[in-house]
């Protein structure tokens, strides 16, 4: 049974979460078609800020950083399936 | 504790866990399209465009803007709910509702638009701009996504219907957490495609 603490705890700030997201949405479209970066630079830079968005989603959104262990544990084991999968999709172009 | 199901083991009631078995099936789907997408475009450089002359980045822009907001109005409604608030369910679902609705809306203005102007599946009549391969993946990829953002908003209508009937409660909040979680899911496929589909 979630206490009232326990129900603090799972609302972080959402509002803010959202704010960083939309700064960092905003850096992505600089980055793609503003900055001067290399090709090869400005992609790495990409996913690495698409990735941390997918992440402040999962973690405050989806709440998997309020979860119990053994849940966050199933989910985080998927993403290397995940990973592996698109590197053996990979194989049949190279 | 919304109430359904036991919650021995995994520690989360069933239909919580249910919908994250789902979501990591989705996981793999998503990741077979997008493995396939990059397999293509590196294979083939010569079928894409600039992602900016043919796509209306802009446009698509503010379409992630509006999904990243859907997304804190579903958290608030479970929030609401979570906290016995009736009316703060409501109104955050139908803001949901609403966001949701012109993200696909905007879409469907995108692919007319694009159509029209000759960037269809399938066809290499806009060489320039690109081959069939890219008409083809950019169409699969985000039809994909909109055919899973119209899902979640049928799902959320009839969440709202049973909201306004008061079929939720501070013990009884299972269907609004399900649902957020899959409308998260969404918004989170949405970054990915995103970057991928239109900035790469």
């Amino acid at each position: 049974m979630a206490d009232e603490t326990t129900i603090e705890r799972k609302h972080p700030r959402y509002f803010l979460i959202w704010f960083y997201l939309l700064v960092l949405t905003v850096a992505e479209v600089m980055v793609a078609f503003v900055s001067h970066l290399p090709d090869a630079v400005a992609i790495i830079v990409l996913l690495i800020l698409a990735v941390w968005k997918a992440a402040l989603v999962a973690m405050y959104y989806m709440h998997l950083k309020f979860e119990p262990p053994r849940l966050v544990v199933m989910v985080l084991a998927a993403l290397p399936l995940a990973i592996l999968l698109t590197l053996i999709v990979l194989q049949e172009g190279f | 504790m919304p109430g359904t199901g036991p919650m021995e083991g995994m520690r989360v009631y069933n239909m919580k866990l249910g919908m994250w078995v789902f979501l990591l099936s989705e996981v793999m789907f998503f990741s077979g399209l997008i493995g396939s997408y990059i397999v293509l475009r590196f294979a083939s450089p010569e079928q894409w465009a600039e992602p900016n002359v043919v796509l209306n980045v802009p446009l698509t822009g503010l379409n992630t803007f509006i999904l990243i907001c859907s997304s804190v109005t579903m958290v608030k409604a479970f929030a609401a709910i979570e906290h016995g608030d009736q009316a703060g369910l409501k109104k955050w679902l139908v803001g949901t509702i609403l966001l949701g609705s012109t993200f696909l809306s905007i879409q469907v203005y995108e692919y007319i638009k694009l159509i029209h102007e000759g960037f269809v599946p399938m066809a290499a009549r806009y060489a320039a701009e690109g081959g069939p391969l890219y008409g083809s993946t950019f169409y699969t990829m985000t039809g994909f996504h909109g055919t899973h953002v119209t899902i979640g908003v049928l799902c959320l209508i009839f969440t709202a219907i049973k909201a306004f009937r008061g079929k939720y409660s501070k013990d009884n909040y299972a269907g609004v957490e399900v649902i957020g979680l899959y409308w998260h899911f969404v918004d989170l496929v949405w970054i990915i495609l995103f970057t991928i589909v239109y900035l790469i």
